[in-house]
């Protein structure tokens, strides 16, 4: 009596298989398959809020990271259509934040980066909004330049979920969102945040810094200075 | 005489004749003359049109992101800017005495900046001027021309330019804006394999150096008067000198010398830059003046740069350029060379040094070592000085207890030149434009005053909310509807 074949889907043609319950995302890092994403993080329950990861499942545009993978489903992932699409959402994170790759410490470690690249991303496009968004170092180990946030929210179901503190929270509404540290003086240094937790080392961007050590790794030696972000399903981020 | 073009008695009735934009110099600059109806000049200045900022955006950021930051002051030789920041945040970090392997990295990405900006300077921006003649066909004065007429000459400056890049590339992770300095030191140290690959070339790169000496040499023999004379004023100069008196470029004390070449200071300890420079603004220039406080606005000014440097150490301590710097002296006499085209001659003797140098780097151990950093006790203010190709070049910033920086103070290698330029171009419109037809060849002689000095005119604007500024608000015809202008004390005035 032979086994029964795993349910699949295929991703660009290519067979996926998955198991129960895992989501399209899910299934093609399993199988080594990248899917382009900036708020999906496999340590953590999916946000869906970056949109990314979408791709067409059976003719019809879903997030990946939020839809669950079905046998036989026809997923396209790396078309035109799509693409283009990611690279207007990239272009729409850059001009909404204060993004100057040039002189961030992050640039080489940066998945908005990597991403950028990987997309062809050659230009902004868009007007830049150039929000006024302060530092906040008060933190004796760490600094929050909140001129990258993406609003991933990372930082927050990681200080929420696995570090059970809460020093981080999304404010506002559409364009007005932005990050918040949950202290009655907004500043890091009167949350409990500590560089041992799990929120000091998931940003995706250059948001939540360890301080002074900026530059420490050469170039040539930094992430995506190695391999492009498509070569690893899920990045690992030296120095975040 | 010159001194007194600055500004016309009457502008009004004058006409008005602008070199606009100067070329082949690194940043946006412009000259404007005001001539009479009989061609004699009565004003003359060398305007810096561009505009920076760095000293006012740079506050607020981490400090450990200034060295990488302020680099894109420019394109040319960022490295200067990234060391000179990088050597003032060591005080923040406590950094008093770097490693070894830190300090001849940093020294071997320096000497790769001063052979690479010089080659470039020489062989692609002037020896079109040197080599065709001030006035001559200007469809043929540039590289490509060179390229053409004098292959050989024209390949080796490429090549060095280019070694010089790829010793940048190795020391610092990229050609141009790296960011092997941090401070406290350095993120890398050679490769073996790096290092091999760069002494394959190196003793060609010396050889080729020291011919280009002999070729500016030669052209200064050749014509004498034409060389000694052109645009030529006495100064007073200035640079670092190493703790022996030697010429060194990274490291060292201020010393400056009146024009008949007396020592005015010597042994300054950077870190009182203050006490001894003064910064004086003008209402038609971004670029401040700077002067010896000692000597007052009207006598302080003064030259950095290679002119300066090769006159004002006691030697070169390495042994073909010093050779070379002896014969300069020699050629000089019992006076200091003043002469602008004397920048070329003594550029080169210091491409040549950064050549030696580099080779002797590329042979000491500590050049592949790993002991990368250090610290100590941390510090809030810092001052960071280098001889960058184009002179003197000052970086002071200073920190908070949070780790941003609160203040920042720039003084680039072209502002210290600021009035000497300024003199210069006066002098060779007195020269060769009163009284005649301006032509372009005419024009170009101003232009290769002005190139002389290298000037890296983007690097010297960067100042934010103190500089003089005039807006003027213009008709569809040109007519002037309305203009403010803001002094350099910050008061603003109607029209």
């Amino acid at each position: 009596m032979s086994k029964a074949n795993p349910p699949s889907f295929t991703l660009d043609g290519k067979t996926i298989p998955f198991g129960e319950g895992q989501t399209i995302i899910q299934a093609a890092m399993d199988a080594g398959v990248y899917i382009p994403h900036l708020c999906f993080n496999p340590e953590f329950k999916p946000h869906g809020s970056c949109k990314l990861c979408t791709v067409k499942a059976d003719g019809r545009q879903t997030a990946s990271c939020t839809q669950q993978a079905k046998d036989g489903m026809v997923v396209e992932s790396d078309i035109k259509e799509i693409n283009d699409e990611r690279r207007a959402l990239l272009q729409m994170l850059f001009v909404e934040g204060n993004h100057f790759c040039p002189s961030c410490e992050k640039s080489g470690n940066c998945q908005l980066q990597a991403t950028a690249y990987e997309l062809d991303m050659m230009s902004p496009h868009f007007d830049h909004f150039f929000p006024d968004r302060p530092l906040d170092a008060s933190h004796p180990d760490y600094l929050l330049d909140f001129n990258r946030c993406i609003l991933c929210s990372l930082c927050v179901r990681a200080s929420r979920d696995v570090d059970g503190k809460n020093v981080f929270a999304l404010s506002g509404r559409g364009i007005k969102s932005h990050l918040i540290v949950n202290a009655k003086s907004g500043h890091l240094a009167d949350t409990d945040f500590s560089g041992d937790d799990k929120a000091a080392h998931v940003c995706p961007v250059g948001v939540i810094l360890k301080k002074r050590v900026g530059f420490a790794t050469p170039i040539g030696q930094r992430s995506f200075d190695e391999q492009p972000i498509s070569a690893t399903p899920h990045p690992v981020v030296k120095g975040a | 005489m010159s001194a007194n073009l600055e500004t016309a008695a009457n502008p009004e009735t004058l006409r008005r004749v602008a070199i606009d934009p100067v070329s082949r110099v690194e940043g946006h600059g412009k000259v404007t003359i005001l001539l009479d109806d009989k061609n004699k000049v009565h004003q003359v200045r060398l305007h810096i049109v561009e505009f920076r900022g760095f000293e006012k955006f740079i506050q607020g950021r981490p400090y450990w992101e200034v060295p990488v930051m302020v680099q894109r002051l420019c394109g040319i030789c960022p490295v200067s800017h990234h060391l000179a920041a990088s050597k003032a945040l060591d005080a923040i970090v406590g950094a008093k005495h770097l490693t070894p392997t830190a300090e001849k990295n940093r020294r071997l990405m320096h000497y790769g900046q001063i052979l690479q900006s010089h080659a470039l300077h020489f062989f692609h921006l002037c020896s079109p001027d040197l080599l065709f003649g001030f006035d001559s066909d200007v469809s043929q004065r540039n590289i490509v021309g060179v390229a053409a007429k004098y292959p050989e000459t024209a390949k080796r400056g490429i090549l060095l330019r280019k070694f010089g890049q790829e010793v940048i590339r190795h020391t610092a992770g990229k050609r141009v804006h790296g960011t092997g300095s941090v401070p406290g030191g350095v993120n890398k140290s050679l490769s073996i394999a790096e290092r091999d690959e760069l002494l394959k070339d190196i003793y060609q790169m010396v050889a080729w150096s020291r011919d280009a000496v002999h070729m500016v040499k030669e052209l200064h023999h050749q014509n004498p008067e034409l060389y000694n004379s052109f645009g030529a004023f006495r100064a007073n100069f200035m640079s670092m000198v190493g703790f022996d008196g030697g010429m060194d470029l990274y490291h060292g004390r201020l010393r400056g010398r009146d024009e008949n070449g007396n020592v005015l200071f010597d042994g300054v300890d950077y870190q009182n830059y203050t006490q001894l420079i003064e910064e004086e603004v003008k209402n038609w220039s971004y670029m401040k003046f700077p002067y010896l406080k000692s000597l007052g606005r009207e006598k302080g000014w003064y030259r950095v740069g290679p002119l300066s440097r090769v006159q004002n150490c006691d030697f070169i301590p390495t042994p073909l350029a010093e050779i070379e710097r002896r014969e300069f002296v020699a050629y000089s006499g019992v006076m200091p060379m003043h002469a602008p085209l004397g920048y070329h001659w003594a550029r080169m003797i210091e491409m040549l040094h950064a050549a030696e140098m580099i080779k002797d780097l590329l042979h000491d151990d500590d050049i592949t070592g790993s002991e990368l950093m250090t610290s100590g006790e941390r510090g809030f203010e810092g001052v960071g000085v280098i001889e960058a190709p184009r002179g003197t070049l000052i970086h002071h910033y200073r920190v908070d207890e949070n780790d941003l920086v609160s203040m920042c103070n720039l003084i680039v290698s072209t502002t210290h030149n600021n009035q000497a330029m300024n003199e210069a171009v006066r002098r060779v419109a007195v020269q060769y434009l009163h009284g005649h037809e301006v032509t372009e060849g005419l024009l170009n002689h101003i232009e290769v005053a002005v190139r002389a000095f290298d000037p890296c005119l983007s690097c010297a604007t960067h100042a934010l909310g103190k500089m003089p500024l005039e807006v003027e608000v213009l008709d569809q015809t040109g007519q002037r509807l309305s203009a403010l202008s803001r002094g350099g004390d910050g008061t603003i005035c109607d029209g």
